[in-house]
């Protein structure tokens, strides 16, 4: 009997951790440019579409349009952050989710209008394959979206941990003040870690393709499922994006397996609720 | 209320007398269609209001808004369908509930110092729970929705708010006029000037002496029960709730957006936000619609462009600009 729970928390996990690689570019942003991205599931709806076109017109498999869909996704992302976002950076929080709440409800309705509301699914060749260890069978897309994700996000702190601009981009993170004043061009570094939080988004939208069909309703949903991941993993934490990410899959995958699958995420806000109580800081985060 | 209308400028009076008689005047001329959109414009102008005297003034951002909504259209059309008590006596269970889910938000957040976004997310989080709980519970018929039911022998009673447009036209009109002067009194009021104080610098306004969390609960509490009137409003116009579509997070922010277009934390945005917004709305349906565009998104667009294009644009919203305009800036801000 435990080896189903077992098998059911391991497929969460695995699932957690694409949510994980997309909450990752949320908790990025949040962290260095202090503005919430409130259209960041939206934009992910967005690659899951570029990722279905591309699968029916080039038969290309969504692990492979993860590198062209990331590279697009940081343009966009620059592009963005320097047009539009930039003025935003300082002001007050509620006219940032009410300019990016503005952006995501074009994104979606946009989908709507040239998709329509039907799912769109890509059904890969090794779509129902698993792999079988023990009395656990474990669903081989899914664990190559999970490695993915593990990947991108490895890249990500290397890039932040190793680099010179990664390291110029923590210090405008740690003292905006200080980073100016030792020269940093904080606009670009802004637009470049907005850039790079998109692509987190755009390598987890080609990844999520394996979990869910396309739908613009999942926008809203999946922009949710990011901030419950970031705050319980702790905003501005990385390592706490990927641990979040990974409760969030196996609470949601145990509550559809126990319970049933429509009220996955209410044990998810239940969790929300929770840690904003009791560890507003999250789990990995530190107090401000 | 006299010091209030001292306080409006002449042409102020004059202006809101106006536009008063010509509201009650206009179901003489103008058809079903007509005032089923202006009736729309109150409805969003109340609920706006609502909201706006937590955001615009006490400084709260809630995006769960649509959770008072609908419980409190929940609780009404209950009420009214399994023990027959009528809306009249069911709003104030209505209020009551959602007061009190209100203050059980109001109070885990600032008790426990959740503020600014992590606030906007524990509100969302609490509207969302909701709304799945409500989809999941037998009694107010699950996903499947309630229905209050048309019984033509009732057509009239409005008393039990049973009737035609022109009811719900002379009632939102009445909702939202005493939600204007209601804002416009508290913000005159000791209570309003401590919420403007904890808006602007919460730390500054705890060393005089003001107990912002009083206070902030206070903003809360009255902001969910005068929402919740408006969800029994909306049971009983629309005489159907679904949880999908009362509670969802885009209601929330489509309730936010005629208060922000207009003005936050000015007495007559929401009112003009409203004027401004839902009309657009409705023309470009029936635009779209002539142009044989069967497009269910254009709407949505429309509203994203204009909230980016305000914010971006005009923070403080049309009202402070038009007033200005008008010569209709009254003394006391």
């Amino acid at each position: 009997m435990w080896s189903i729970y077992l098998n059911v928390a391991i497929e969460g996990v695995l699932t957690g951790l694409v949510y994980g690689l997309m909450a990752l570019g949320l908790s990025v942003i949040f962290g260095v440019v202090r503005v919430v991205n409130f259209a960041h599931g939206e934009f992910a709806v967005v690659a899951m579409y570029a990722t279905y076109v591309l699968f029916t017109a080039f038969r290309l498999d969504p692990l492979w349009a993860l590198l062209p869909l990331a590279a697009v996704f940081f343009l966009v992302g620059y592009v963005l952050q320097a047009a539009l976002i930039n003025p935003f950076v300082g002001r007050p929080e509620h006219e940032q989710f009410i300019l990016l709440v503005g952006v995501g409800i074009i994104i979606v309705n946009a989908l709507l209008i040239g998709f329509g509301p039907d799912a769109r699914p890509v059904n890969l060749s090794y779509g129902f394959d698993s792999y079988e260890i023990g009395p656990l069978l474990i669903d081989k897309p899914r664990v190559f979206a999970a490695a993915a994700a593990i990947a991108v996000a490895a890249v990500l702190f290397w890039f932040f941990g190793r680099t010179r601009t990664g390291a110029a981009i923590r210090a405008c993170a740690d003292n905006l003040v200080g980073a100016g004043v030792v020269g940093l061009n904080v606009r670009r570094l802004y637009a470049l870690t907005f850039g790079l939080g998109l692509a987190c988004v755009g390598a987890a939208g080609a990844l999520l393709v394996t979990i869910a069909d396309a739908a613009p309703s999942l926008g809203p949903a999946y922009t949710l499922v990011a901030f419950i991941v970031v705050i319980i993993g702790g905003m501005g934490s990385m390592a706490g994006a990927l641990v979040g990410g990974a409760l969030i899959g196996v609470s949601e995958a145990l509550a559809g397996f126990l319970f049933a699958p429509s009220m996955k995420s209410m044990f998810s806000f239940a969790l929300l609720i929770a840690v904003l109580v009791l560890r507003p800081q999250g789990l990995m985060g530190q107090r401000p | 209320m006299s010091d209030l209308w001292r306080s409006v400028t002449l042409r102020g009076r004059i202006v809101i007398a106006l536009a008063l008689g010509v509201l009650l005047a206009l179901p003489l001329a103008a058809d079903r269609y007509v005032l089923s959109v202006l009736t729309l414009i109150f409805y969003f102008a109340y609920v706006g209001q609502a909201w706006n005297l937590m955001m615009g003034y006490a400084g709260q951002l809630s995006l769960g808004h649509a959770l008072y909504v609908g419980v409190g259209g929940y609780v009404a059309a209950l009420l009214w369908l399994r023990l027959g008590i009528g809306p009249w006596l069911g709003v104030f269970a209505a209020v009551a509930v959602a007061s009190a889910f209100g203050a059980a938000i109001g109070w885990l957040g600032f008790r426990f110092g959740i503020a600014g976004v992590y606030f906007a997310l524990l509100t969302i989080a609490f509207a969302e729970f909701t709304r799945i709980g409500f989809d999941h519970l037998e009694l107010t018929g699950g996903a499947a929705g309630l229905f209050l039911p048309f019984e033509e022998k009732r057509v009239g009673e409005w008393w039990n708010l049973r009737g035609g447009q022109l009811l719900f036209y002379y009632l939102a009109l009445g909702l939202a006029s005493s939600a204007v002067l209601l804002v416009a009194l508290m913000v005159r009021s000791r209570l309003g000037y401590q919420w403007r104080a904890v808006r602007e610098d919460e730390v500054a306004a705890r060393a005089l002496g003001i107990d912002a969390f009083a206070v902030k609960m206070a903003a809360v509490v009255i902001s969910s029960a005068m929402t919740a009137v408006g969800g029994v409003f909306y049971a009983f116009y629309y005489n159907n709730l679904f949880p999908s579509q009362v509670f969802e997070i885009s209601r929330s922010i489509e309730l936010i957006l005629a208060p922000i277009v207009g003005g936050l934390g000015t007495v007559f945005g929401p009112v003009i936000g409203a004027f401004v917004l839902t009309p657009l709305g409705e023309a470009l349906i029936a635009g779209t619609a002539r142009l044989g565009i069967d497009a269910p998104g254009v709407k949505a667009v429309f509203y994203g462009i204009i909230l980016i294009v305000i914010i971006s644009v005009m923070p403080n919203g049309v009202w402070p600009r038009l007033a200005e305009m008008l010569g209709l800036k009254a003394r006391t801000s």
